[in-house]
């Protein structure tokens, strides 16, 4: 097998890796996003945090086009989002995505799932793309189970397996779609750990999730949501010492407690 | 072994027991299965009941009072004689070829055993080197059968002089010039152009030596028996998976000229008896070609098959595609794959293994279905056995009746195969991904 030698990680090039100015979206009547404005600078962990529907999941869905924005410009690492396949694709491979349910391919080994995307998007060679698998499953520290497959897993190695198979594309942002509330209590913490490598190493992150411990201890900002808005966006100290509005005090108080 | 006591001393994981011995014998089998309360116990003495007053007859019929030998039909008009095995003996080469000149039944013989060769080689899950055992059956073997079968060059002169012109040279010069192309690029590792030239090569050298041969042409209204029947049943099988593939992708394209098509095609196709799609492949095919293109008449019919089956395979497909969650699409998209690697490589291989049954009840019903192409003229192995017991040599109720048994043990034997093959994909296919 190759060594990654020549192998490394890519990062975001401008000095704002994703912006959103005045975002709308409607699923038929209902709207769902009213106004989002967000700036992410090259670097920053963001954590979106709110109700159940208030829209969170929309919102990072946008930044790689799993759904059409309808109104407003989302820009990610320089390039606009806009009805066109081929910038679809380039946003796609800048930015990894790891979602609540892992969403693995049950049909290819643990190895062919981190494998697939290298090997037919970014066209590597087998040996080199099965080198650079080995490399991200070490670092989430699962590369024994390399032949297994996703459903021979627990969930919380699954989700592991999930957060490799998005490095492998050496993205330049990572998204994360509450990746612990499908877990077992004693699960969630391994994928919190991986996480929080992922975010000393510098990665450019948005994640949401409810998880207040990884998120003070984390996120360079603390995002809230409520029907489809952003009530108030602040640093954690901020967020959780002296939150701006009181919709946020009555949700901090339900998830705190 | 003793369970520790946990008040006392900390928590060590005990040491794991073996399970527990099988209690059953064969006694135990039964009373469990077959007499495990008395509607059970009734069933089954039932069914012994019946089985003892239908199976002597039938083995005796089938075996011991069957006449193995005769030169004809006469000891089997005998009364009480069983089975005439004697007259599938003497019908056998009739039965297996049609009208296919006798002394060219090594040609059909050398297609029929290299086709289930490589079949046998395709399907075998432990076999290696599947992918040259594709190519020779989907690309080298067409083109050999055809030309072995109907002693017609399967060269088409597409590129070559007209009749006339000395074809053997220019394909020579042909096929020389290209291999002068396709070499280098080969050295330089582009495999795959390389490849489709070095094939271009294979053609005009065949091209060229094709008549050296010596073939005499045989046509198609001398086919005949169980090798127009597998014929047919191949043909519809080999095209109706990658059609009804394609329908299926149609139908649930975002183009709405391409899913508005394959609904038309698949709603109308599925909408009509398979004997009306032959009648109309028989006669319309041949209004919409120029004369000189009209297909044969054995043609025909294929064609009507495989569009048949191709749109029931289609809907199998789609239910397959449909039971794909829609997060394994997200996914797929998410990390960068196009529309069309999404489906080749994460709905498509989900959606075919979750259909498995599906598909090989479609080939089965195929498989069944090729005996109505005797509507449309063609010589099928079941057209084949009616047609002979017409033979006054062969005549008499025992000798008919034995050939429609052999016909079908014919048609069981090759269905209940396919079905277990199913079943041990299914299987296959289960162990690994499940838990
Ligand atoms: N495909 C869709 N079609 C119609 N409505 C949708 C669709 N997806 C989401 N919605 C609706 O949009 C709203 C926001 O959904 P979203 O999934 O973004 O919420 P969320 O904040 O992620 O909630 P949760 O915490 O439960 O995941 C919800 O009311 C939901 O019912
Ligand atoms: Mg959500």
């Amino acid at each position: 097998m190759a060594t990654a030698t020549n192998f490394r990680p890519r990062q975001v090039t401008n000095a704002n890796a994703i912006e959103m100015i005045g975002v709308h979206k409607w699923f038929d009547k209902f709207h769902v996003l009213k106004d989002i404005n967000l700036t992410v600078r090259a670097g920053e962990k963001i954590v979106i945090c709110g109700p159940s529907g208030s829209g969170k999941s929309t919102l990072i869905r946008c930044i790689n086009r799993l759904e059409a924005h309808q109104r407003g410009r989302i820009i990610v690492d320089g390039t606009e989002l806009v009805e066109d396949l081929k910038r679809i694709d380039a946003v796609r491979r800048d930015v990894g995505m790891v979602f609540q349910q892992f969403n693995l391919f049950p049909h290819l080994t643990v190895l062919e799932n981190c494998t697939l995307a290298p090997v037919w998007v970014n066209r590597l060679p087998k040996a080199e793309a099965d080198a650079i698998a080995m490399h991200y499953l070490t670092r989430v520290r699962i590369p024994e189970q390399a032949g297994k497959y996703p459903l021979q897993l627990s969930g919380g190695q699954q989700q592991r397996v999930a957060i490799a198979r998005a490095l492998c594309m050496s993205p330049k942002i990572m998204l994360f779609d509450e990746p612990t509330s499908a877990l077992d209590p004693e699960m969630v913490k391994e994928v919190l750990d991986t996480m929080m490598q992922l975010a000393k190493d510098g990665m450019t992150m948005i994640c949401v999730t409810h998880e207040m411990n990884f998120a003070r201890e984390v996120a360079d900002k603390i995002v809230f949501m409520d029907r489809g808005e952003i009530v108030e966006a602040n640093t954690p100290e901020r967020f959780f010492s002296n939150p701006v509005q009181e919709r946020t005090r009555l949700f901090l108080a339900q998830v705190l407690r | 072994m003793s369970v520790p006591d946990r008040t006392t001393s900390p928590f060590e994981p005990s040491a794991d027991l073996p399970p527990p011995p099988m209690m059953r014998g064969t006694w135990g089998w039964m009373r469990e299965n077959l007499f495990s309360s008395l509607p059970s116990a009734f069933l089954t003495v039932g069914c012994l009941f019946l089985l003892a007053w239908f199976l002597p007859g039938l083995i005796r019929y089938l075996f011991i009072d069957a006449i193995w030998s005769a030169a004809d039909g006469e000891p089997c008009r005998a009364p009480g004689a069983g089975a005439c095995w004697a007259y599938v003996n003497a019908k056998l080469t009739f039965f297996t070829y049609g009208a296919y000149p006798r002394d060219q039944l090594w040609r059909v013989n050398t297609v029929m055993a290299s086709g289930g060769i490589l079949a046998v080689w395709l399907l075998w899950p432990a076999a290696k080197g599947k992918g040259l055992a594709a190519l020779l059956f989907f690309a080298v073997f067409p083109i050999v059968a055809f030309g072995l079968l109907t002693g017609r060059t399967p060269f088409p002169s597409l590129l070559l002089p007209s009749p006339g012109s000395n074809i053997e040279w220019w394909a020579f010069r042909a096929a020389i010039g290209v291999a002068a192309v396709a070499l280098p690029l080969l050295a330089l590792q582009r495999f795959w152009l390389g490849g489709v030239l070095l094939f271009l090569v294979a053609w005009f050298m065949a091209a060229a030596h094709w008549r050296l041969l010596g073939l005499t042409r045989i046509d198609t209204d001398l086919w005949g028996g169980i090798f127009v029947s597998l014929l047919v049943a191949s043909v519809g099988i080999v095209f109706s998976l990658p059609c009804g593939i394609l329908l299926a992708l149609g139908r649930r394209s975002r183009l709405p000229i391409i899913r508005f098509l394959s609904i038309v095609l698949i709603e109308i196709v599925r909408g009509v008896p398979l004997i009306t799609v032959l009648f109309m492949a028989n006669t319309m095919l041949p209004l919409f070609v120029p004369d000189a293109w009209s297909p044969d008449r054995l043609l025909r019919p294929l064609i009507g098959v495989a569009l048949f089956s191709s749109v029931y395979m289609a809907e199998v497909v789609r239910g397959g595609l449909e039971a794909v969650p829609r997060g394994q699409y997200e996914a797929a998209m998410a990390v960068g794959l196009n529309w069309r690697r999404m489906m080749m490589l994460v709905a498509l291989p989900q959606a075919l293994t979750a259909v498995i049954p599906g598909i090989v009840n479609s080939f089965i019903a195929l498989f069944k279905d090729t005996t109505l192409v005797a509507i449309v003229g063609i010589f099928d192995f079941l057209r084949a056995v009616d047609t002979q017991r017409l033979d006054p040599a062969w005549a008499g109720p025992s000798i008919s009746a034995t050939g429609y048994i052999f016909a079908a043990a014919f048609y069981f034997v090759f269905c209940f195969a396919m079905s277990r093959y199913s079943q041990m994909m299914e299987r296959r296919h289960a162990a690994g991904r499940k838990r």
